[in-house]
């Protein structure tokens, strides 16, 4: 598809020409430096960037891509949603069941049929919900649908109904702790408490290879730079200052003949889908999918990343979800008993001090120095 | 969009024909209640095409009632309101009234704080509402044309890339006013459109009001308590109070009235 020269106009069009530069600048040292310094210098030098750094920068670019999608359905169109963190949770969920078939008879029963968890539960055959997963392809698909059918329903329920504000948040925390209990059961299929894990190769990659994880963080880096993109286009569109309206003056904006359900379908919609597709690709990274990952605590969490980082910037929201996960890796080895306590004090700080974020910081400090200049 | 079913049989025989024929808006025995208090008791009113009509009434009267009820924003305990002779506008919500092209003026300016002036009109041009349109407008010269026209009638042509937030009270009525326009609708519905604005202000919005009635293809309804501002339309003024139409007539007959001036300065 190309895009109409007039709309790939808008998309790149700035009044910020560093914006571009940075994102040049980000480009390059996440898609050329890190792997150079991978690859190149001997383990060991001072340059080199080891495997589990890479890993673990390619599970950061996974959440950056789940912040980008709360920014457009938070910042831009006003949903608080507080459940994304189950969007991520399926999407994982569906490569995870890729992977998990992939297994074959190498798993600890050696069963070609039945992943190890439906052997050790009894089962004869596999649910008809596993169907297809077998299939590249399908898995992908659906990493996508499934998150996107959820929103779907989920908000033309939620939204034809006029449930705004708070209670929306509340009600999406409800949707994800109910996906937790659901996935906690045996009964479901999906590995219970356990999840699915000991995955051994993708589409042939075995996982514990270091070309294999380094292909996947570029991988996430690729899909965070379209993701960025694709929700650039969404909110330089009208489209996109008709979300801004609806998280300004809803009612008003049904009174110029748009309807806000509509618009606010769209976003979140189209937020689950961006979420899903982190989710799908964390898992491969991690090794592990189970239900932990629909706990409410860490859908809040994703809120808190863009609450830091700026809402309603994009840019943001990416700075947030490193800044954050890159305190949490840090603190959870140096002081863990310390580090709810610093989550929860950030969130209270930026809430009272730093309404824009830290985006909005800088922000004040430029405009500082160029009063002072 | 609109299919046959919007359509419906008004009840009471008035006479031969269909009674709401001719009128662009057509309200008949409508009453709404909130807990108890009735804000509009059995009122009825008829509206011709390219009318300009004023409405007044103490505070209370049903005004702003009476245009959440056109609007979709209220739904009415019962009575007919009508558009357009026959489109039932009780079965509608609030955007599938306004693309019918029933546009709404509210009584505190509400505009998009954090889009600029021109992103504003932009916002209201008429053109296609739906979200994947929306997500691929382009906006043509001939749009440009029209958002500059608006901007320069309204008096905001140097103001367009300001955000609406830092705009003054009546610079807001303005914008809000110019979105109206940018709307291209048949039924426009201003309640107090003037207030908070300067004298010379207020006349200039009063000859905007006259200009948009001119040409017969509008129809007007202004609520409004400044007096010098409906003398100065001089149009047909209709009277509320207590959720019914009290009087109707010229300001002059309005004014000469006993019950009106009861309700107005009786206690």
């Amino acid at each position: 598809m190309t895009l109409h020269p007039s709309l790939s106009a808008r998309l790149f069009a700035t009044d910020d020409r560093r914006l571009w530069w940075g994102l040049g600048a980000a480009a390059l040292v996440l898609l050329v430096v890190i792997p150079a310094l991978n690859l190149l210098p001997t383990p060991g030098s001072a340059l080199h960037v080891p495997n589990y750094v890479v890993t673990l920068l390619g599970k950061y670019l996974c959440y950056a891509t789940l912040a980008l999608a709360m920014d457009l359905v938070w910042g831009y169109c006003g949903v608080l949603s507080l459940g994304h963190g189950a969007f991520f949770a399926l999407g994982g969920y569906a490569m995870g069941m890729f992977m998990m078939r992939s297994i074959g008879a190498r798993g600890v029963y050696g069963n070609a049929e039945l992943p190890d968890f439906m052997v050790f539960l009894n089962w004869k055959e596999l649910p008809w919900y596993w169907m297809g997963f077998d299939q590249f392809w399908f898995a992908a698909l659906m990493a996508l649908l499934v998150p996107g059918a959820l929103a779907f329903v989920f908000g033309w329920l939620a939204f034809r109904s006029r449930i705004t504000g708070v209670y929306l948040s509340i009600i999406t925390q409800a949707m994800t702790y109910a996906l937790m209990l659901a996935f906690f059961r045996n009964e479901m299929g999906f590995g219970g408490n356990n999840g699915l894990t000991d995955f051994k190769d993708i589409l042939g990659f075995p996982l514990a290879q270091p070309s294999t994880k380094l292909a996947l963080y570029l991988l996430s880096a690729l899909v965070l730079g379209l993701a960025f993109l694709l929700v650039r286009f969404v909110i330089t569109s009208k489209l996109g200052r008709i979300m801004m309206a609806v998280r300004d003056a809803e009612s008003r904006v049904r009174f110029l003949g748009y309807s806000p359900t509509h618009v606010k379908l769209f976003a979140f919609t189209l937020s689950a889908m961006l979420a899903g597709l982190a989710g799908a690709l964390y898992v491969p990274q991690v090794g592990i999918i189970n239900p932990s990952e629909f706990s409410p605590a860490n859908s809040i969490e994703i809120a808190i990343w863009v609450a830091v980082g700026g809402r309603g910037t994009l840019v943001g929201a990416v700075l947030g979800a490193f800044a954050v996960n890159g305190a949490k890796t840090w603190l959870t080895g140096a002081a863990p008993e310390l580090w709810l306590f610093l989550l929860g004090a950030l969130f209270i700080a930026v809430t009272l001090g730093l309404p824009k974020g830290l985006l909005g910081l800088w922000g004040q400090i430029r405009r500082k120095e160029v009063r002072d200049a | 969009m609109l299919d046959d079913s919007f359509e419906v049989q008004v009840d009471e025989p008035a006479g031969p024909g269909v009674p709401a024929a001719g009128s662009i808006l057509y309200l008949d025995g409508v009453s709404v209640s909130f807990d108890g208090f009735k804000a509009l008791n059995s009122l009825s009113l008829i509206l011709a095409p390219g009318e300009l009509r004023t409405i007044v009434g103490p505070n209370g009267a049903g005004k702003t009632t009476m245009m959440d009820v056109i609007t979709g924003k209220t739904r009415p305990d019962e009575g007919d309101v009508l558009f357009d002779q026959k489109i039932d506008l009780t079965q509608l919500d609030e955007s599938e009234i306004a693309n019918l092209g029933i546009g709404r003026k509210f009584q505190k300016p509400t505009v998009f704080e954090h889009l600029s002036v021109f992103e504003n009109l932009e916002l209201a041009l008429k053109a296609d509402r739906g979200t994947f349109a929306t997500l691929m407008f382009l906006l043509k010269s001939e749009h440009r044309d029209r958002i500059d026209a608006t901007l320069a009638r309204i008096g905001l042509a140097d103001k367009a890339v300001q955000r609406a937030g830092s705009l003054s009270h009546g610079q807001k009525q303005w914008l809000e006013i110019g979105m109206l326009l940018m709307q291209d609708q048949r039924l426009l519905l201003l309640d107090e459109p003037v207030a908070g604005m300067t004298d010379s202000e207020t006349e200039a919005t009063a000859q905007l009001m006259l200009d948009l009635a001119k040409d017969g293809t509008r129809s007007l309804v202004v609520v409004e308590h400044d007096m010098e501002f409906v003398r100065a339309l001089g149009a047909k003024v209709t009277v509320l109070h207590e959720g019914s139409v009290l009087a109707e007539g010229s300001l002059e007959t309005i004014q000469a009235d006993a019950k009106v001036v009861e309700v107005y300065l009786g206690r």
